[in-house]
């Protein structure tokens, strides 16, 4: 009975026509177009074993519910949230009332979530090590999801949401399946950047509600950098009030950080905050006094500055104060600590920064006084009991660091990331991949595909290096994107890094991924993200929009079709009432 | 008095940080930031005197009114709904009530709207000669001429301090360089929804393109529901009535587009991209061949049955009543032959005729009765280049749109077309579809239409250019950041002065005119690290 499903009519219909691409630009070859056997699942679970038998959900009676032998009851605010929210995927438009009818066919009546383990960690934060393991049975009357702890809950319940589909007429339909499924990978990242443009709270929330349906499962916030320093410090408010573009307007307040993680945890997303230090810190300076390392030119100083001062011990002061407040906003047991791109004329310049350099007998390498930075900030940031993670320059300026840091590789070409892929293991240390996954990098056409081919264990090595890698993270830097641009830049484009390091490491048919991943954005739209389309065809649910027609000033022409305007306000106010109740 | 005027404050306050720009990607330079002496001007004017002088615009007592000398007065609604449309813009607060005080300092009062010709044009629709100079001499009062420079008055309103709309004594004289400055929609490759296209056609307008090039149908789908043949949707569209544009939202999107001086020119692109008409159109399309059988796939449209001509003078003679503008775009492009070739009855038809094996006298032929046809409604039409490249004869005032190349050629296809009298429209250099990392408004903005070897009959008849968004990777989603601010800055080139081509200059005005089109609701994305003071609100 167990066989290979065809899916006849999808939830989402998508047609993707394959007219010739005109106009000459055939720059990456367009995948070719079939049904996959896995309908539209998103990334692809380890283990499916799907039949053509196909039950009905009904809108009047099927629930979600806790199984009796749960470990976790009612009293789990995180799978009540996560119940409403996959209850409203499952069925968009308001739930029939009424009597449940005699029915002459088979169907899925409950989804009953079974938390196996004695523990649900229903309050806890999820963490490197959290269990996102799950066994997802379909079968009438009743589909079970088994999960040692909620984290799996979480990725089943969407996987569950994936397998739904509507027949001809429109009936929610599910088919018998059987689902083991885990991650390949502890670390699946996203890094936004708010520093280069402020990045509104609702874009932040919308991204993580993205990352969820993508089983992302780490926010890699990348929060202040040079332009502007948008974290509002209650130790330093200074920072924020001197260093945001807007003391007020363009800053995080501690609440807005509290709701941020709070919105993540229910989703199973760890938020893992980056303070990038000694370079990148040109906004710290402006709240700061004597942070930063002035530059001279000549004899006297330019009036310009350069990276964190390392020769003083107020610098030293302040990083600890900094840091012990920063340890206790962000419960992750991991900061990012960054460490890149320490420009090294300034301190050249400074004339008490080269009678230091001759003190310690750093002669004139300035990655040894680098290091002597960052040795000095690892100790203070190990009194906070924190994990790090940095940037693949500072190992390669061979600074000393704890067994247990991850490296984070972001430079390069394939073949050089794969170099020090290769390196950064062979010294024992955990490394996280990001060089194939700069988003932030667009080019014309299909560039998924290059993010899907690539692979965080791709390089020479062996098993044990291999087991080094936890991971990888899609980053999009914010030079070039805000509010306007950022989400569909981001969608479906980060979802290929997504299946990449959830799914198995053979998972890896391009033609296959284009078939489920066309149908995965356009559920993505349905539920409000404006993922971008990945070529020519349509969505049977097209994006409602949010270019806001409130300032279209429409003439009585347009008030004649008042519906434009009120579906956006409406279209809108479903959506805060969709995420307000979360919080 | 009049001087070199510099914001100090600015309506919409912009800061871009110049810090290096990180991880190795320096392709393209960044302009060099500086304030711009015509503040967040955009595109600029013909001609500009600011003073230092600056007056108030009161939220209580300010008013657009139509000018005692006007020739168009109250009942015009395209300027009822223009004053409107920029009161909004300009006091986007709800406006205060109350008595007007007494004022310790100079203010503007009123903007008076003098339209000096007998006939304002007010029901007209734009057409390709529409006169859209204007004058602002600013006194107490500021008189404008040619409505449609409220938009510049708009964009001289900033805001002091403490937040008093502000505006500096100017004179402005302005006309535009070109007469057609379009912008190309495909909405075949992807449906767009109304909204969407209302919304862009809001900001063309803010960037004072006045042609949308609505590519409305092409291979993928056909959304144009057609009264005389419904079947074309209902079997062409991707969705039968989710996925068309009824003949009500086509009135409605051109009434919009007249509002704000735009035209709007369809495109019934034949004979090739036609794969949409043969699903809803029996024996349209020619029937491919493998060997002796038909394949089952299908052509171009097929020239040689007279029910194709018959088809086409009842679906063009719609169409010429459906588009009220003066020109309709026949397309013409990418002929494919092989599917001609194929066909034993075209084998037949081209021997007959004794073209040989030459399939672009095929296309000719076909092209040459389509010309025919739309003839007989009056309508001029615009074509692609490769009709021409073909050898195809064409009216003398047909427009060449010239699309394909690299510099060097489309240069050379200006010099052509223009040589053998027609006039040309460029768009090679602007097929904003093609996106690519970092600044590259700056390459659009650079490219000039008249920039050929060429004499000045033949500069002169060039007549402007579209910047084209092909739909392949964009809908409703990712549409519009992705076309603003780098349309704006096409549109600056074929309004603004050939000499108007100081990248930092344009560059300060162009963030400034980001952030307000960013404030008026439009997504537009940013040029570069920094901010806007009114951040977008969406997601």
């Amino acid at each position: 009975m167990i066989a290979t499903l065809k899916f006849t009519t999808l939830l989402l219909a998508v047609v993707v026509c394959r007219a010739t691409q005109d106009y000459g630009y055939k720059d990456v070859e367009e995948p070719t177009l079939g049904d996959s056997q896995y309908g539209s699942l998103w990334p692809l679970p380890q283990k499916v074993q799907m039949s053509t038998v196909a039950f009905k959900l009904s809108g009047v009676s099927f629930q979600i519910v806790d199984a009796k032998e749960s470990s976790s009851g009612a009293s789990c605010s995180l799978l009540q949230n996560a119940y409403r929210r996959y209850d409203e995927y499952i069925f968009p438009i308001s739930r029939m009332q009424g009597q449940n009818k005699k029915k002459a066919f088979a169907s899925v009546s409950e989804l009953q979530v079974w938390i196996t383990s004695a523990d649900s960690e229903c309050d806890n934060y999820p963490s490197v090590t959290s269990d996102e393991s799950y066994e997802l049975s379909v079968d009438s009357p009743v589909a079970v999801l088994k999960a040692p702890k909620v984290w799996g809950a979480l990725r089943g319940l969407e996987t569950f949401s994936q397998l739904v589909y509507e027949d001809e007429y429109g009936a929610k339909s599910i088919n018998r399946t059987e689902i083991q499924d885990f991650p390949r990978f502890t670390h699946r990242g996203l890094l936004l950047d708010s520093s280069r443009h402020f990045l509104p709270i609702k874009v932040i929330l919308a991204n993580l509600e993205a990352m969820a349906w993508n089983k992302f499962n780490v926010f890699h916030w990348h929060i202040v950098d040079d332009p502007s320093f948008p974290y509002m410090s209650r130790t330093f408010p200074q920072l924020s009030q001197q260093g945001a573009y807007h003391p007020y307007t363009h800053v995080y307040t501690p609440s807005d950080v509290k709701m941020i993680i709070e919105f993540a945890r229910l989703r199973g997303i760890r938020v893992v905050s980056e303070f990038d230090t000694p370079g990148h810190t040109q906004s710290w300076g402006k709240g700061q006094k004597d942070l930063l390392t002035p530059c001279y030119s000549g004899a006297s100083p330019s009036g310009s500055f350069g990276p964190v001062n390392p020769i003083l011990n107020t610098t030293y002061d302040f990083m600890a104060m900094f840091f012990k407040e920063v340890s206790t906003v962000f419960p992750d047991a991991y900061i990012h600590l960054g460490g890149d791109e320490v420009d090294f004329s300034c301190w050249k310049s400074n004339p008490d920064i080269q009678k230091f350099m001759a003190q310690q007998g750093f002669g004139t390498d300035y990655s040894k006084l680098e290091s002597f930075y960052i040795q000095r900030l690892l100790d203070i940031v190990t009194t906070t009991n924190k994990g790090y993670m940095i940037w693949q320059e500072v190992i390669d300026n061979g600074v000393k660091l704890k067994a247990d840091t991850l490296i984070h590789v972001w430079k390069g070409n394939q073949q050089q990331y794969q170099a020090e892929m290769a390196r950064v293991t062979a010294s024992g240390y955990q490394a996280l991949l990001s060089t194939p996954w700069y988003l932030n990098r667009i080019s014309y056409g299909q560039d998924w595909q290059a993010a899907y081919k690539a692979d965080p264990q791709d390089f020479n090595g062996t098993d044990a290096q291999k087991k080094l890698v936890v991971g990888g993270e899609a980053c999009l830097w914010g030079e070039y994107v805000d509010a306007t641009n950022l989400t569909p830049r981001l969608w479906p484009r980060a979802s290929a890094v997504g299946e990449r390091l959830w799914s198995d490491k053979d998972v890896k048919d391009t033609n296959d991924a284009y078939s489920r991943l066309i149908q995965h954005r356009c559920r993505m739209v349905q539920r409000g993200i404006p993922a971008e389309p990945l070529f020519t065809g349509y969505c049977a649910h097209e994006y409602k929009g949010e270019v806001s027609t409130a300032t279209l000033n429409q003439p009585t022409i347009i008030s004649a079709r008042g519906a434009v305007a009120s579906s956006t306000l409406l279209s809108w106010r479903l959506w805060m009432s969709r995420m307000a109740p979360r919080l």
